[in-house]
């Protein structure tokens, strides 16, 4: 079986280097500086992005915002009628209560996950508000969710995929709209699906 | 992607890969546990039968916990209350719970074989809580699991299995989890407590000598002296078993110093086990079996109940 075919590649390991930093800036200024601020990413490509802005927000205002990964697994809304999802593992090693929250994840579609993300960041603790930071919109959403933070808007049609891919944890950084399998459902590539891509 | 099991009644049907995604979904499932709100809505809409025909207190409340913090719906059904009292035929009973339109039977039963042959019968998924003397394979996952949590893996590692083997359901899953998972098991009994067939179960050596073995032993798996199930005398006297086969006081020297205790409760204090090495803190990882059972039912749960047979991968 061959792999799914890549129609376009929208942004390279630089455009999203520049995208977070505009991202970190954007986050900053909006809260007027790190003041009870706390990064949270959503596994399993959220959490690298959230540590990315973390490490941008530390060299722009100097201070380290506390970092945690959420595993949605348990809160999806398609659990009984698709297959148990690996579970990744939820840590967030700090008290949410009171902060200010942003979610961090990849791509930005239906919304469904970050409804899920919601649900599950309540069941933590009470956050004083969660604000929303994606590195891609490709639109279609199915929930009234919307980003305040967007590194890109990438139309796509409903057939496609977008993914996007890390050097960290791939081995090349892209993001890429893919034409999709019949049948196959538009969640994030398996981790390493880039190995050996120079 | 997707688990390949629809029920959980014979642990040698699982692979060691299967049996580690297991355990490691129950490790995830530890996040869940130490929250305030101790609940994900992952299990939301599907109903569960807790179908328990002879006494149960530990595992059916720890289903009870596992169905609860998943948020499914779950229905008790059993003990003296159900209708095989007033002579309804199993398959009868079976047929009326599928008609409320369950997702899952978690059968305990004092026949060997009954959980199979509800699965048979309902076509829902099955989870075998203890059936007779053959099997309860959550039991062995929570033991795997706390021995791999203290222990960090399976490959090599030296397991003793000491006690009541021929009464023993635990062992009957026990065991073959082990040898799946890459361990050694030597079984130490007296020769009335060992079963005529111990080569089934697979265990590596059998032995009488308790001493001779516990040095070489990095994990020590005492069973309960099942009195209630006892015919005849196996043994003269519960003292002299204590001396025998008992993990005494004294025998703590002869350990290996970072060898751990299991027992799958309820404990006989005085009798397999000294309250000493019971309650001993560096040693007894009882109370954390108790709750590896939580996690390792949820896991069940999760990995059984998510998605059905044709669903697409993501």
């Amino acid at each position: 079986m061959s792999g799914p075919l890549v129609k376009t590649t929208c942004m390279n390991e630089e455009d999203i280097d520049r995208a977070l930093t505009r991202m970190a800036h954007q986050i900053l200024e909006a809260n007027h500086g790190a003041q009870g601020l706390a990064l949270v990413g959503i596994v399993t490509r959220g959490d690298i992005l959230a540590k990315r802005l973390q490490d941008k927000i530390e060299q722009i205002e100097g201070v380290r915002l506390p970092l945690g990964k959420l595993d949605i697994s348990f809160y999806r809304d398609d659990f009984m009628t698709h297959f148990a999802p690996e579970v990744l593992g939820t840590d967030i090693p700090f008290d949410i209560d009171g902060m200010t929250v942003v979610l961090v994840d990849d791509v930005l579609y239906t919304g469904r996950t970050i409804r899920a993300a919601l649900d599950a960041l309540m069941d933590i603790g009470r956050p004083a508000s969660v604000q929303l930071a994606v590195l891609v919109d490709r639109g279609h959403r199915e929930l009234p969710i919307r980003a305040d933070y967007v590194g890109k808007n990438v139309p796509s049609a409903s057939d496609e995929s977008v993914r996007l891919f890390l050097k960290d944890v791939d081995g090349a950084s892209a993001v890429e709209i893919l034409d999709m399998d019949p049948g196959q459902r538009a969640g994030a590539a398996p981790l390493g699906a880039k190995e050996g891509v120079a | 992607m997707g688990f390949p099991h629809k029920h959980l009644i014979d642990i040698s049907e699982y692979s060691a890969d299967e049996i580690m995604q297991l355990l490691k979904t129950a490790e995830s499932f530890k996040e869940v546990n130490e929250r305030r709100i101790k609940q994900v809505p992952t299990l939301k809409g599907a109903t569960i039968v807790n179908m328990f025909n002879e006494p149960s207190t530990r595992t059916r409340s720890s289903f009870e916990i596992a169905e609860k913090r998943l948020s499914a719906n779950s229905l008790n059904f059993g003990g003296s209350s159900t209708s095989s009292v007033k002579g309804e035929s199993l398959s009868d009973t079976v047929e009326t719970l599928c008609s409320y339109k369950i997702d899952m039977i978690i059968v305990r039963d004092k026949h060997a074989g009954v959980p199979r042959k509800i699965a048979d019968l309902s076509g829902v998924h099955v989870i075998d809580a203890g059936d007779g003397k053959h099997q309860h394979p959550t039991q062995a996952l929570l033991d795997l699991y706390s021995i791999w949590e203290h222990k960090g893996s399976f490959e090599g590692l030296n397991v003793g299995v000491v006690g009541d083997i021929s009464h023993s359901r635990v062992c009957g899953s026990l065991i073959p989890a082990l040898k799946i998972m890459g361990a050694n098991v030597c079984v130490i009994a007296p020769p009335t407590l060992i079963p005529a067939n111990v080569e089934v179960l697979g265990a590596d050596s059998v032995t009488s000598d308790f001493d001779s073995v516990l040095p070489d032993l990095d994990a020590v798996y005492m069973l309960r002296v099942q009195r209630e199930r006892m015919e005849g005398a196996p043994f003269p006297s519960l003292r002299e078993y204590n001396m025998m086969f008992g993990l005494t006081q004294q025998r703590d020297r002869l350990m290996k110093p970072d060898a751990i205790i299991c027992h799958p409760g309820p404990i006989n204090r005085g009798v397999e086990l000294d309250s000493f090495m019971a309650d001993h803190p560096d040693r007894s990882v009882i109370l954390d079996q108790v709750y590896a059972g939580i996690l390792v039912r949820m896991a069940a749960l999760y990995l059984l109940l998510g998605g059905s047979e044709d669903g697409i991968t993501a």
